[in-house]
């Protein structure tokens, strides 16, 4: 269990970390999610007693990480990929790191063989791919068989077996016991693995909720339907009892109903459709309207930025 | 995200698809919390010195250093024997040790740069943070990488200084060379040795103080080197108490003088230069975790 209260840093006049407060259980799937710059990996390293907190306090089991006498075998952390030496070959690594908190040597040789790097063990770090930086970096999480688990972007530069490998992993973990504590910037990756949901934006909490309640708060499915008898559908929409409203490009959104019962309804009516589709808002964007305000660094270029307004999108109707 | 990495050995892959499960042990009991199987260790220096020795003997720069180092010193020590022994000389009653002064000196820039790159490589590589989170206790780490580091080239400058003490006594023993006295021996032998060692420590101090390997390693060769040429500059008379000084005390001036061919006759004298040193160096070292302490990783 991991125990964050009033965590606050600041580097001179900015707020990286703004008075957080919340709590990391075992036996499930934290996701920490927030966009770039959000301060993710500064609460993370103030876990890990990397950096001081300016304000606040963070406790492991209810000891501070400094007092834990095997670190290693409590708490094991990928926080980059460029965790390691690039001149030390993979094994020589994890050696050391195994050496530190006394470690039985075999374990090296188990957790190079679990994240599937025994054949370049040992090669020199530099050689790596992103992917297998990663994949030492989680090597070197599991290296104590810890019981409380924290991966900084797991996903990032792994490829498409790799992002099933870890997500089923990080789930197993949690099914042991352990306290899995996961960031990321992606809420599809999120919903796929986490069972709980940590969101902060400019290091301010923003939602502290398990993924079932945030699912369930934040998707919303409608009907969309285009028709060239426009009024007409309109008035039999309402005589059926239900609320249209229409969306900028000349289509109805219906809420809250079936498109079988929308399609019947207008067959009855001898109404021709254009269209007729069912829609369900994502989570990624309820996630981008949730952190739009505090997204610290806004592309203002390419494709369009989220809306500005928090439920803009999913409210509307 | 976005750029995929390169394919992994292909011999690798059935490994961890398989072995994620296999590798861990059975689920425990569910709301229990995870116990591992791995025996609890309480951890102290000697695992510490342990992971530090893995470390320093596990990078290439290492061995590039000290090859060198070791090369520079019996090498150049050799090759200066030579030249005075074919030269036919008439030593006078000098210590021929004094003749390995000269490559010990050259050397000394590998010791510096080694000491520099124990602590310093680190930041620069990323490592640094995942050797707080193996141990968090800061001053353990840094006690860790000095004994280390001090023992490590403790020991190849003793054995590269003996090595060429020996090849010099026995090169001019027929040109009225000086015996060497037993005191002479030590002082050129372990005194030298311990001086370099520690200058290196100091070395690595600064090294954890800059957090940044080149502009450590400058510091260190213009500590060495700048007192010297700084005094050649002073001309003026009454900077001449001040420039003497600077003779005196600078590092070259102060390792000859445990072959006892000072610059100068005024000054550090006997084994003071190891006591200087030995000063200096705890103060880096203390300055050194004091910052260690107080910033962030």
């Amino acid at each position: 269990m991991i125990e964050l209260e009033g965590l606050t840093k600041r580097y001179g006049e900015k707020v990286a970390v703004d008075d957080l407060t919340f709590t990391v259980r075992p036996g499930i799937v934290t996701g920490f999610l927030g966009p770039n710059g959000a301060g993710k990996s500064t609460t993370m390293r103030m876990i890990l007693g990397l950096d001081h907190p300016t304000a606040g306090d963070v406790r492991i089991d209810g000891t501070h990480y400094d007092r834990l006498k095997d670190p290693l075998t409590y708490i094991g952390a990928l926080l980059e990929a460029k965790g390691a030496h690039p001149g030390r070959s993979a094994y020589h690594h994890l050696l050391c790191l195994a050496q530190s908190n006394g470690i039985p040597t075999r374990r090296v040789h188990e957790v190079l063989d679990a994240v599937g790097l025994t054949a370049v063990a040992r090669k020199k770090a530099k050689g790596f791919s992103l992917g297998m930086g990663q994949r030492l970096g989680i090597a070197a999480a599991l290296l104590g068989d810890p019981r409380i688990l924290m991966f900084d972007e797991p996903v990032n530069g792994l490829d498409p077996e790799g992002i099933h490998w870890i997500r089923t992993l990080m789930k197993s973990l949690a099914a042991q016991g352990r306290t899995v504590f996961v960031s990321s910037h992606l809420m599809s990756e999120m919903a796929l693995t986490a069972d709980h949901l940590v969101v902060i934006g400019q290091g301010r909490l923003l939602a502290d909720t398990s993924m079932a309640e945030f699912i369930e708060r934040n998707s919303r499915s409608w009907v969309r339907v285009r028709s060239p008898q426009r009024e007409r559908l309109l008035d039999v929409l309402h005589q059926g009892g239900i609320t249209a409203v229409e969306s900028g490009d000349g289509a109805l959104e219906v809420d809250g109903s079936k498109a079988e019962y929308v399609g019947e309804l207008a067959a009855r009516h001898r109404l021709v459709l254009h269209e007729l589709s069912p829609q369900q808002a994502s989570l990624e964007e309820a996630f981008m309207q949730l952190t739009a305000e505090s997204v610290e660094y806004h592309a203002h270029t390419g494709p369009p930025g989220p809306p500005q307004q928090w439920g803009d999108g999913w409210k509307r109707g | 995200m976005s750029t995929p990495p390169p394919p992994m050995p292909q011999s690798a892959a059935p490994d961890w698809r398989a072995a994620p499960g296999a590798a861990r042990p059975a689920p425990g009991p569910a709301g229990a919390g995870y116990t591992s199987p791995i025996p609890v260790v309480r951890t102290h220096l000697g695992h510490a010195l342990a992971s530090e020795w893995t470390k320093i003997k596990s990078v290439r720069s290492t061995m590039w250093t000290l090859g060198v180092f070791v090369a520079l010193v019996v090498g150049i020590g050799a090759l200066t024997g030579m030249v005075v022994a074919s030269s036919d000389p008439d030593l006078g009653g000098e210590s021929p040790l004094s003749l390995g002064f000269f490559g010990l000196l050259l050397g000394g820039m590998c010791v510096i740069t080694l000491g520099v790159l124990t602590t310093a490589s680190e930041y620069g590589t990323g490592m640094i943070r995942t050797t707080m989170v193996a141990c968090p206790s800061r001053g353990r780490v840094l006690a860790a990488k000095a004994l280390v580091f001090f023992g490590l080239a403790f020991v190849v400058t003793l054995v590269c200084a003996t090595l060429i003490g020996f090849l010099h006594v026995a090169l001019l023993e027929e040109y009225n060379a000086k015996d060497p006295s037993g005191e002479e021996w030590l002082k050129g032998t372990v005194g030298v040795s311990l001086y370099l060692a520690l200058l290196g420590t100091l070395s690595l101090a600064i090294g954890s103080v800059i957090r940044h390997s080149a502009g450590a390693i400058t510091i260190m060769i213009g500590a060495v080197l700048a007192p010297l040429v700084i005094a050649l500059f002073m001309f003026s008379s009454s900077l001449e108490d001040v420039q003497q000084a600077l003779f005196e005390y600078s590092i070259p001036n102060q390792m000859s003088i445990f072959y006892a061919n000072s610059l100068s006759d005024s000054g550090p004298s006997g084994w003071d230069p190891l006591w200087i040193m030995l000063v200096a160096t705890g103060a880096a070292l203390g300055g050194a975790f004091a910052l260690l302490e107080k910033r962030d990783v």
